[in-house]
Parts: structure tokens; sequence; C-alpha cells
């Protein structure tokens, strides 16, 4: 064996110690092949080396936890013997780079993430960030990259067979290079019949199934650990193809092998491929694997040991089968018409051993390469943020309602949801923009399912720690507005290069944050991803983590946000609110109409929040809410619009009691809040007292238009259909 | 009553049929896989939506040379009831069952929406429950749905009295807002929308229920 040039090792980035270390472990210098598998295996994307140290502060466990982080997904026992998957996974440096191909393969990512365990996948959330479309600079291309990532999403999702049934999309310039794709899957599962990435049994035969190897994805998680500089454009070779067809018979031949008994363990092979299919199930069950490359279905000829093992090929499986039994797995994949493979077997030496034409080509302990990467405790030191509060002039809300209606991020995203089947599967009892979170049922236990996808990069670059809580806060208002409750957790962190202490502070700071709000509201994290280095030349994006929350609740028709009847009280849960200049800097308002950010995100006060979202949990539950929305971006006065755009056409008449100066009555972001309009007010009232919240009769519902009114002078008075077309038809306008 | 339900390879919305005619409507149903030669003793077949075999081609282009087919073919031939949804659709087509053909989508992106259909003809198996001019809500969900045929056969279907349903509000391009066609014999038709998404008033309608209640009707009495 040679000393590599250190250009070469700082090509696989590793730095010098992390090299020593390798030696260390082997006790010789590292093949070729070997270097490449320590490189991708210890990468920041797979080793999570930076944030390790970190995750550990979240909460894991909880009554319904049956499978917290450490696994392809988590999983949560909902009851009449049957279990949900689910994790929220990132594909943004490809999706940058092929905006269709690496939005499609991250989907493809998480699904499969999803059904080795088991479970078949159910539905499916988005949450996407890009540059402004209007930018005269980069608008053209963010455009681009938004259709690309949409219709690649559509593309994998729609022919797969998940429904696609909500998520976010915001805008905002420090995505420019640099869009945040962060897709949230779910899957259900009988409780029995969960599955682990667990290699097992020495002499058991290892199984390869699905798509053959080709050269695509080489070096994929090395390039997601990675800033963007101006040649990571020339990347483009680094981002699979997806193929979702293949990925439908895989899912259904995997789920029907698994029926037979004859698997013990399964893994997809995602980022870092075969390497990391290998070492992690053979780390996990504690075991060795060897395997021969020569027996790898392969797309290519004369593709080298290092370029098969570090392939990311996507729509493949690794599995382990009870050795005699075999033969009940193959048959399976035969009718699927699949490729299965028989590449090694299950060793008692604990190493993850590669051959080549019959000779070794690597040989590792797989405990260590999977599990002891180096662990960074990275510095980190907190820069005050804040700025100064501009002075900002007056303005008549008559006019900015419409214009808030129509911003980017406000405006209704039909454009893109429309492009997902979101009812594939006859299981969705609220899709894209009919409720606050998206409702599943589940036919085989008669309870539904609901889930929330939510980020705030505003906040979070404002205060980490604040905007983490706030993002909690929300997912679980978004599900008690519908009536479910918050249950557990998924996350998403999305930073920047974590090798800065600012970055890194932004990160700790934010973990923090969630692991506290996570314990507060009972919804333990049972896994998710981290995705550092989101910069492009030099500039980091906002700290956009995001949350994906599920929650249960009873199969029954929803209580939707717009009004249903006229003459009915409006109803704002959690009361009015309070906001002050500095708590104003992160919200729409200042976005879209001061163009600056300041001062702190709203303020949360958790233990009032919890209670706000009992209160609307007992009203849903006691049938006492025509309608529920909770507020959110652009606050009341986006909210009471929302509420309006129903097919009744029924509008309100709000007059609200508060010293507030109108724009901030009316666009504050403070948290807690959820409007309800009502037949029974009293009863309402009596659970808000029994919770002690404030909740405010702020109006009553009419047949025609939307007025607003301070303290009986009216603010703003309009035509619903006015606002509703300034609300449903921005978005084409930007995207064309 | 039993429906067969045809399963290709990327079938999708199978089990979504399936339940439908099961769980929906309480008649028996099973599922039949695509590399069979025969349907067995099914009294209708539904061919459901989903992309057969990825589609990656035209779509149904290479469904049409299953061997399943060559059993759907013979069951029309001696009678038998077929119903082509969505994808379904696409693959009558393309098999010759139906006249025309479905491209993409006048506005190139696929489509998931509920719309509104006029029922335009109760002369058929497949809409005997219906009013005449009925208007159903169901959704669509494709991205290759804009019907499309030479101007004969749009005349011939007219006269024939073969256009099943059209669209309210066109989502897609189709000529003559062509939502849903039968054969010349009235017992093969195909349609781009999903009834059987249509069929649990939970998920905002069942006004697809008529469609296979009609079945129902017309196997009970035949």
């Amino acid at each position: 064996m040679t000393t590599h040039p250190p250009e070469l090792i700082a090509q696989h980035q590793l730095t010098p110690s992390e090299y020593g270390k390798i030696v260390e472990i082997l006790g010789r210098e590292p093949s070729y092949t070997e270097l490449g598998i320590f490189s991708v295996m210890w990468s920041e994307h797979c080793s999570y080396k930076s944030s390790r140290l970190h995750l550990k502060k979240l909460p894991t466990r909880g009554r319904l936890v049956v499978q917290g982080p450490g696994e392809n997904a988590g999983i949560i026992d909902i009851g009449g013997g049957y279990v949900i998957a689910f994790k929220v996974e990132s594909h943004n440096h490809p999706s940058f780079i092929e905006p269709f191909q690496g939005a499609a393969t991250g989907v493809g990512g998480i699904l499969r993430d999803i059904f080795t365990m088991g479970a078949r996948p159910i539905a499916v959330l988005d949450s996407l960030r890009f540059g402004r479309l209007d930018d005269p600079e980069t608008g053209a291309r963010n455009r681009r990259i938004l259709s690309g990532v949409v219709a690649g999403i559509a593309h994998y999702g729609n022919c797969f067979g998940v429904p696609t049934v909500g998520g976010e999309t915001i805008f905002e310039p420090c995505y420019d290079g640099n869009p945040l794709v962060d897709v949230f899957a779910l899957g259900i599962c009988r409780k029995e019949d969960v599955f682990y990435a667990k290699a097992a049994g020495v002499g058991n035969p290892v199984i390869y199934v699905g798509a053959r190897t080709g050269r695509d994805g080489i070096h994929g998680a090395s390039m997601a650990s990675a800033e963007f500089t101006e040649e990571s454009k020339q990347k483009r070779p680094n981002v699979q193809v997806g193929d979702p067809f293949m990925e439908k018979l895989l899912l259904e031949a995997c789920l029907e092998a698994m029926a037979t008994g004859a698997i013990v363990g399964i893994q997809d092979m995602g980022a870092a491929g075969l390497t990391c299919s290998t070492c992690e199930m053979g780390s996990r069950g504690e075991v060795g694997i060897e395997i021969e490359l020569d027996r790898v279905p392969q797309r290519e000829t004369g593709m080298t040991p290092y370029e098969i093992m570090l392939s990311e090929s996507q729509e493949r499986m690794l599995l382990v089968a009870a050795k005699g039994r075999e033969e009940e797995v193959y048959r399976v994949f035969r009718k699927w018409g699949l490729e299965a493979s028989e590449i090694g077997v299950v060793t008692d030496d604990g190493k993850l051993r590669v051959r080549h034409h019959g000779e070794v080509v690597a040989e590792i302990p797989n405990r260590e390469l999977a599990d002891e990467a180096p662990l960074y405790d990275r510095p980190h030191t907190y820069p005050p943020r804040g700025g100064l509060i501009p002075d900002y002039p007056p303005t008549k809300l008559q006019r900015t309602l419409p214009a808030m209606l129509a911003a980017p991020d406000i405006c209704s995203k039909r454009w893109i949801w429309e492009q997902y089947d979101y009812q594939v599967r006859t299981n969705t009892v609220a899709g894209p923009e009919r409720t606050d979170a998206a409702i599943i049922r589940i036919k085989e236990t008669g309870t539904s399912i609901a889930m929330a996808l939510d980020g705030n990069g505003r906040y979070c670059y404002l205060s980490p720690r604040e905007g983490a809580k706030l993002a909690v806060a929300e997912c679980c208002r978004n599900l008690s507005t519908v009536g479910a409750r918050p249950v557990a957790a998924t996350n998403c962190l999305n930073f920047g290069n974590p090798e800065r202490p600012e970055i890194m502070a932004q990160l700790v700071e934010a973990i923090e944050g969630i692991a506290e709000a996570c314990a507060f509201f009972e919804t333990p994290i049972t896994g998710g991803n981290v995705s550092l280095y989101n910069e492009t030349l030099g500039e980091g994006i906002y700290p956009t983590p995001v949350l994906g929350i599920v929650g249960t609740l009873k199969t029954a028709e929803p209580v939707t946000i717009p009004f249903k009847n006229a003459g009915r009280k409006v109803i704002l849960l959690g009361g009015i609110g309070d906001c002050d200049d500095t708590r104003f800097g992160a919200t729409q308002y200042a976005k879209e109409f001061i163009h600056e950010l300041w001062g702190m995100p709203p303020a949360l006060d958790m233990e009032y929040e919890r209670r706000v979202q009992f209160a609307i949990r007992k009203i849903i539950a006691e049938g006492l809410a025509e309608s529920a929305h909770d507020l959110s971006d652009g606050g009341l006065a986006v909210a009471l619009a929302e509420c309006s755009f129903g097919p009744a056409g029924i509008g309100a008449l709000i007059d609200l009691d508060s010293d507030l100066r109108p724009e901030m009555l009316a666009f504050h972001e403070g948290p807690s809040r959820i409007l309800i309009s009502t037949e029974h007010p009293q009863r309402v009232a009596a659970i808000a007292e029994k919770y002690e919240i404030e909740a405010p009769v702020v109006g009553v519902t009419i047949e025609k238009g939307l007025e607003i009114r301070q303290r009986t002078i009216t603010l703003g008075a309009w035509e619903i259909a006015a606002l509703k077309t300034a609300y449903t038809q921005a978005f084409e306008g930007y995207v064309r | 009553m039993k429906f067969g339900v045809i399963v290709f390879p990327g079938s999708n919305c199978d089990h979504d049929a399936f339940y439908a005619v099961s769980q929906n409507l309480g008649q028996k149903a099973e599922f039949i896989w695509h590399d069979s030669s025969s349907l067995g003793d099914v009294d209708a077949v539904i061919l459901p939506g989903g992309f057969a075999y990825g589609d990656y081609l035209r779509c149904g282009a290479i469904a049409k040379f299953s061997p399943v087919m060559g059993a759907v073919r013979q069951f029309a031939a001696a009678g038998g009831l077929v119903m082509g949804i969505c994808n379904g659709f696409q693959i009558l087509v393309e098999a010759g069952l139906l006249p025309g053909a479905l491209i993409r989508n006048r506005g190139l992106k696929f489509i998931c929406r509920e719309v509104r259909l006029q029922v335009e003809t109760v002369d058929s198996p497949f809409t005997n429950a219906a009013g005449p001019g009925q208007v159903l809500r169901m959704p669509i969900a494709h991205g290759e749905g804009c019907y499309f045929a030479d101007r004969r056969t749009l005349d011939e279907l007219d006269a024939e009295d073969r256009v099943l349903f059209r669209y309210q509000a066109n989502p897609n391009g189709s000529l003559h807002d062509i939502a849903g066609i039968l054969s010349r014999e009235r017992n093969v038709m195909g349609m781009m929308p999903h009834p059987e998404r249509a069929s649990d008033a939970l998920l905002g309608s069942d006004d697809g229920l008529v469609i296979f209640h009609s079945v129902l009707q017309a196997v009970v009495k035949a």
C-alpha cells in the first residue's frame, strides 16, 4: 500500500488528522478504494460529525415511540396494531445543480427510507425555499429551479403512487444560489411487520436488488458536504437520475418479500450507496459483511471497485436473507421483474470486506467506519443580530391587504400543488390549502393522521433558538387546529458552513430550541436529517430548521379554513396578542412593505400556547367550530381573508378592540392564535375560560365582503372576489 | 356481482378501485395480475389508473402488449363490461378498443383537480343510474388526458351517442370537452376522471358511485 499524496486526501475532503485516524484504525495506509469509502462515510452528510454532539440534546423518547433516531425512519405506535414510519430529508444541493432530477431523487430517497422499514408510503409533504422569482438578476434562474423542482417531485411521487398532500413554499434572496428542497414522507405498517436495517446470522446471504449500478452520483454525499462555488454547476454528473417506476416495483416487491419471513434485514442504498448500506447494516448487527463486486449488477463495463462502492445509482436495496430461504425472496423479485443477486455473505469478524475478481480491495471494521467518524465540537459564537429598528410610515390596510395576499410567500400555491397527485390511495381527507394540517385517513385503523411541515428562516435568522421553538409551536398548532393531538416530530436542519463559528452557533441554538419545545409539547424527535454547507460563494442561507410533526385524530369530516355560514360569531382564540417595533421586524409586513429584517421574532409563551391548543382541540372535539384557521404569516388580516375564500363566499365584519397601531394589529405574527367561527359562542367561551385563555369575539360572518374595523373605525372593506383574485392569481404571474 | 381489477406493475389506483367497488359499493372484487391470460369469472373489469409499465414511452403503449390485454379483448368481444379509468383509458385507446388518443394536457403540466362532468348519455351500462344531463363532481389527476381524434371519429362519437361525459370547464384541452367515451357496442368505456376517488363523501364527493351503481344494475339485469 502506498502513501496517498496530500492533495488526493484533501480532494476527498478528509483533514490530515482524519486521515491519521484512518491509518490508526486500519493499522496501515488505506487503499484508494478504502480512501473513497472513508471519505463518504465520514462526510458531514453521512456522519453528522459537526452536529452529532448537539443532536444528542433532542428528546427522542416517548410513550408511543417504537423507533427513534438511528434507523432509516422513526416509528410511532398509532394504536389498533399499526405503526407509522416517517422522516424528512433534504435534497438541497442536487436540486440546485439539476432541479428536476435532484428533487425527484430526493422524493425517491425518502420513500425508500420509509418502505425499508416495512411501511407502505401513504403521504408526502414538501418544504421548498427558493430565491425571489421577480429578482431582475436571478429571477429567471429561480423560476427555472422552481419549475424543475416542482415537476420533479410531481413526476416521482405521482408515478410511484403516493399523494403529495401539503407543504410550504417560501422565497428569500438568501436561497438564490441554494434552494432548499426538504421532503417529508410517512408510511403505514402493522406493528409486528416492522423491518430494521440490521444484518444478522453469520453465513446468511447478502442480496442486491433493483437497478443496476452505474457511474452516476459518485461522491454525491461529499458534494452535499461542501460549499458551492462556481465549479459546482459543473457537478451535474454527480446528480442521479430517478426512475419512479423502478421504485414502485421495488416497493411492492420488498413488501411482498418481507411478508415471506425470509428477510432478516434490509436497507436502501441512498447516500454513499453500497458502501453505506453494507457497513451500516453490519455495524448495527455487530457482524461483518463480505461482498464480491463482480456479482454486483452493473450498467457499465469497466467500473473500478472505487466507482462501484461509491456510486449513488438510485432504486437499489440491499438485504440479508435467511440462508436456505433465498429462493422465496428471488421468486418475489422475479414476479416483479426485478434483478436480485447474491453478492456476499454475513461474517463474524465485524469487518466490511470487499473483493473484486476475488482479490480483497477493502477491509475495514464496520463499527469504526459507520459509527466512529470523527466528532467535532466546533466553536460557536453567537453574533448579535437585530439591527436598527427602521422608521416605517403608516399605511392603509385597504391597499396593503390585497398586496399582502399577492405576496409570494402568502398567495395560493395552487399552481404548485395541482401538479401533485394529492389524492391517490383515496385517503386524503384534507389536502393542500383546505386546512392548516394535511389529514390522511388510515383505512386499517379507522383513525386519521394529521401532518404539518414548517420552517421560518426569517425568525431563525434573528434568533435561531426562538425561531426553532416557534416552528415547533406552529406545527403543533396546525395539528391542533384540525383537532389532532401532536405525538411525534422529525426535523431537517438546513444551515450554512459549520466551520464558521456564527453558523455553528445558529445550529446549536436551533437544536436547543427544538429540544426545549419538543420536550414541552411532548413531540419527541424520531429522526431527521442535517444539511450543512448551504452556502454559495460564501453567502449562507438563513438558518432554516424545518419541523415535521404528526398527530392523531378520529376519522371525521374535517373542520376546514373557510367560513361556512353567515351570522356566526368570529372568535380569536388566544386573543389579539401583543407586538412592538422589535417584534415586528420578522413579519411578512416588514418583508413586503419595509424590505427589512430586524429585531426579534414574535414572542412565544409556550405555556399559553399549550393552553390555546388544548382549547381548540376541545372545541373541535365537541363540534363547536364551523371553521378554524391558525394565524401565521401575515397575521390576523391575512387569516381573515383566507377564511373568506370558501365556496360559499362568506365574509366577515370584524371590529378589533386594540391600541396597537393598525399595521401591527392587522399583520403582527404573534403565535398562539386561532380564528374560528361558531354558532355556540357561550360554549366556546366556557372552554376558553377553563383553559385560561383569551377568546374575544372579534366579529360576525356576513354574506358578502370583508370589513376590518379598529374600535368602530374602518381600516378596510373589500369585495371578497377582489381579494380572492389577488390571492389565487398572483403566483401564476410570478412563475411566468 | 364481481369486479376484476387489473394490476399492471405500475398501476397505482388499483387498490382505490378495489376499495370503491368492494367497500363503498359493497360488491365482490378481485385483482388480476398483468400476466394472466384469463379474467376468471368476473362480471366487469376495471383497468385502473397509474403508470402501467412506467409509461416512459407513450402512456399505455407497452401495456397494450401485455398478456392480460388479450383476455380483456376477448372479454370485450364477448360483450363483457370494461372500464378504463385514467391510465386504463389510455391503455384502451392504445389497444384500439376505443377510438382516438390521449395526448399531453394543453397546459403541459400534470393536473390534479376536482372537475364537473356532464353526463352526456344515460344509454350505457356505465351511466344508466344517472339522470340525463346530471352533473358529477370528481377529480382528475393526469398529465396526458387531452382527448384527441380526427373529425370523422368525433362526428361518429356524437352521431352514435358515444360521448359519456364532457367537462363543464375543460381542464386539459380535450376536443369537444370529451372526458369519457364508449365503444360502438357500448360495453367498453374509458374516462380520464376518477370515479373511485369520488366514492366516499368523506373525501369530498361520492358522485362517482353512480357509475359503479350503473354497472351493478346492468350486470344484475343481464
